[in-house]
C-alpha cells in the first residue's frame, strides 16, 4: 500500500487518474449509514429544541429540558426513570459481570473436560429474543404455575417465594436478574477469549515463581484481562441505558407496578408513541432521546479518553 | 500425593458450578419445551414432569397456528433478516475494503464516522427515523426495517472485515494488476472469496440483534401483513395470557429456529467471538 507513491515518484510527476473506484465503494456503506443512522440521529437532536407553541412549530432552546427536569408533570416520572435505570446498570455491573468472569475462569482452565457443551448452554440465552425471554419468566415466576415454589421447596425456601414481579419493591430486581440471566454469556464469552489470549510463556513464568491457582487468577491474569473488562462494562451501559423490549414484554407499556420498573428507554416509547390515554409527542420523546444520547455519549468517552487510552484500535 | 488430590477436588467443584449454571442456563427453555406438549391439567399439576402418552396434548399448537397468522410472520422475518445481512455484507464489504485497501484524504475520518454507530445505538434517532419513513412512505413495509437493520449493522461489519481485509496479502492484489484485473474484479474475485470466515461471522453477528428486535418493528412495521415473528409472539402471546396451552406452544414456535440455527453456527459463533473478532 505504502509503497504505491514512491513508484509513482519515481516514474516522474505523472498525476494519477482520479480513483473513483473508492468513491464506488463506499458510497453504497455511506448513503444508507447517514441517511438512516447519523441525520435521523441529528434531527432528533434538532428537534428536542423545537415545541410546538399555539399550533406552530417553534424554537424553544432548551425549554424542554427545562420540562423535562421540573415540570411536574414530568419530572417525576423522568427522575423515576433514570434513578431505575440507573439502578438496573448497578445490578448488572454487580451480578452479571463478576459472574462471566468467574464462569469464563473456570472455562479457561486448560484441558477441561465438556467445555464446548458448558459453554454452548450458558451463551444459549443471549441468542433468544427479549421477547421469548420474557414470557418464559413470567410464566416460572408467576404465583399461578407453581414452578418457582415447587423448586424453592426443594432447598427448603419456599417461605421465601413472593411474586417478585408484581411487587414495587422487587420488580426492578427482579427484571434485572432476568436481564443478568439472558446476557451473562456476552461477558462470559469476551473474557474468555482475553483469557485465551494470554501467551502461555507468562503464565508459565508465573508457575516458575510459584504463583499458582487463585493468587496466579488475581495477580497475574485479572491485569491482563482489564481491558476486556473495561469493554463488557461499557457494553453494559450502552446496552441498559438503551434497553426496552425486557421491560415492555414483561411489565407492560406502563413498566408496571406503579412505574416501579420505568427505565428511559420505557419512558421514551410512552412518551413519543403514547400509551393509552396519553398522546404522542414527539418534542418530548427527541428530547428524551437526546437525554439517553447524552448519557450514552458521556459513558462512551469517558470510556474512551479516560480507561482506554488506545485509541489506536477504533481508528482504520 | 495430596496435590493430584487437591486439584482433583478444585476440578470437580468448578464442574459442579459450571453444571449448575449450565442448568440455569437451559432450565427454563426445556421447561417451556416440554410443558408446551403437555394438557392443561399436566402442565398446572405436574410442571416439571416429562410428557408422557397420558398427559401429551399438542392443543396448543393447534391453537396457535390455528389463530395466529405465524407463517406470514415468519415469512417477514425471514425476508427482513435475509436482505438486511446481505445488503450489510455487500456494502460492509466494500466500504471495509476501501478503508482498508487505498490511502486517500478523509480515510481515517470516514472510518471514525463509521465506527460512531458500533457504539451509539440507532433507536435513539427513532423519532427523526419514523418521521423519514412516514414522509417517504415507508411505514409499513419491510423495506423500512430492512433499511434500518443495513444501517445498524453496517458499522460493526466495516469494523470487522476491514480488519481482516488487511491480512490479504498485497502481492496477490498486485499481481491482480499487473494481470490486467480492475479494482471492482480485485475486490469481488479475489479479496471476497479470502474473507469469507470473517464474512460468516459478521452474518451471525447480524442477524442476532435483528431477528430478535421488538422496537422497530413495533414503531416502525406494526401492521398485520408485516408483522415479524417477534413482534407477532409479543401480540399474539399478550392476547392468550390465560390459554397457558397456547402461550407455552407460541413461546416454542418461537424458540425452534434460535435453537437449530444456533446448533449448525453455534462453532461458527463461539469461534467468532473468541478469534477477537469483538475487541
Amino acid at each position: 500500500m505504502s509503497d504505491i507513491p514512491s513508484s509513482h515518484e519515481a516514474t516522474g510527476p505523472i498525476r494519477r487518474p482520479r480513483r473513483w473506484h473508492i468513491g464506488v465503494f463506499l458510497l453504497p456503506a455511506f448513503i444508507v449509514y447517514s441517511a438512516v443512522m447519523i441525520l435521523p440521529l441529528i434531527e432528533t437532536l434538532r428537534l428536542s429544541l423545537f415545541n410546538t407553541v399555539d399550533g406552530q412549530p417553534a424554537f424553544v432552546g432548551l425549554g424542554n429540558f427545562k420540562v423535562l427536569f421540573g415540570d411536574e408533570r414530568w419530572a417525576a416520572d423522568f427522575w423515576n426513570a433514570l434513578k431505575n435505570n440507573v439502578i438496573f446498570f448497578i445490578i448488572h455491573m454487580l451480578v452479571q459481570n463478576p459472574i462471566g468472569v468467574a464462569l469464563a475462569a473456570m472455562l479457561s482452565i486448560p484441558k477441561l473436560r465438556f467445555a464446548a457443551f458448558y459453554r454452548t448452554a450458558i451463551f444459549l440465552p443471549t441468542l433468544l429474543s427479549f421477547v421469548i425471554v420474557g414470557f418464559i419468566w413470567k410464566l416460572i415466576l408467576s404465583p399461578i404455575w407453581g414452578v418457582s415454589p415447587y423448586l424453592m421447596d426443594l432447598v427448603g425456601l419456599k417461605s421465601f417465594f413472593s411474586p417478585w414481579l408484581g411487587k414495587p419493591g422487587s420488580a426492578l430486581i427482579a427484571v434485572s436478574l432476568i436481564s443478568v440471566w439472558q446476557y451473562v454469556g456476552i461477558p462470559m464469552m469476551l473474557i474468555y477469549a482475553a483469557l485465551l489470549n494470554i501467551p502461555e510463556e507468562v503464565i508459565e513464568a508465573a508457575e516458575c515463581d510459584g504463583v499458582t491457582g487463585w493468587s496466579q487468577f488475581w495477580k497475574i491474569k485479572l491485569p491482563l484481562i482489564l481491558p476486556a473488562i473495561g469493554i463488557i462494562s461499557i457494553l453494559t451501559f450502552v446496552g441498559n441505558f438503551n434497553a426496552f423490549d425486557l421491560i415492555y414484554t414483561v411489565q407492560g407499556a406502563l413498566a408496571g407496578p406503579d412505574k416501579s420498573t420505568d427505565i428511559l428507554g420505557t419512558l421514551l416509547y410512552r412518551t413519543f408513541f403514547g400509551f393509552q390515554l396519553q398522546l404522542g409527542d414527539r418534542s418530548m420523546g427527541a428530547t428524551i432521546a437526546t437525554v439517553m444520547f447524552l448519557i450514552i455519549l458521556a459513558g462512551v468517552s469517558l470510556y474512551l479518553f479516560a480507561i482506554q487510552r488506545r485509541m489506536r484500535r477504533y481508528q482504520f | 500425593m495430596s496435590k493430584a488430590r487437591t486439584s482433583l477436588t478444585r476440578t470437580s467443584l468448578v464442574h459442579l458450578a459450571l453444571i449448575g449454571y449450565a442448568i440455569i442456563s437451559v432450565f427454563p427453555v426445556f421447561l417451556t419445551l416440554i410443558n408446551s406438549m403437555k394438557d392443561r391439567n399436566a402442565i398446572f399439576r405436574n410442571p416439571m414432569q416429562l410428557p408422557t402418552p397420558e398427559t401429551f396434548d399438542l392443543v396448543g399448537y393447534t391453537t396457535v397456528l390455528g389463530q395466529g397468522d405465524f407463517a406470514t410472520y415468519f415469512q417477514n422475518s425471514f425476508i427482513v433478516t435475509v436482505a438486511s445481512i446481505a445488503l450489510v455484507l455487500l456494502f460492509g464489504a466494500m466500504a471495509a475494503f476501501a478503508l482498508s485497501e487505498y490511502r486517500f484524504r478523509g480515510n481515517t475520518l470516514m472510518g471514525l464516522y463509521l465506527a460512531i454507530g458500533i457504539m451509539i445505538p440507532i433507536r435513539l434517532g427513532t423519532v427523526a427515523i419514523l418521521q423519514g419513513m412516514v414522509a417517504t412512505g415507508l411505514v409499513n413495509t419491510l423495506t423500512a426495517l430492512v433499511l434500518v437493520y443495513t444501517a445498524q449493522g453496517i458499522p460493526l461489519a466495516v469494523f470487522i472485515l476491514s480488519e481482516f481485509m488487511r491480512t490479504v496479502s498485497d502481492d496477490l492484489k498486485n499481481a491482480g494488476r499487473i494481470d490486467g484485473l480492475s479494482e471492482y474484479a480485485i475486490f469481488f474475485r479475489l479479496v471476497l472469496p479470502l474473507v469469507r470466515p470473517a464474512m460468516a461471522t459478521v452474518a451471525v453477528f447480524t442477524m442476532i440483534p435483528i431477528w430478535n428486535d421488538l422496537w422497530f418493528p413495533l414503531i416502525l412495521a406494526p401492521s398485520e401483513a408485516t408483522k415479524t415473528v417477534t413482534l407477532g409472539s409479543q401480540i399474539f402471546i399478550g392476547q392468550f395470557v390465560t390459554n397457558w396451552n397456547a402461550v407455552l406452544a407460541a413461546l416454542s414456535l418461537a424458540i425452534l429456529p434460535v435453537l437449530i440455527l444456533y446448533f449448525i453456527f453455534s462453532r461458527q459463533l463461539i469461534r467468532g467471538i473468541t478469534s477477537g473478532a469483538v475487541k
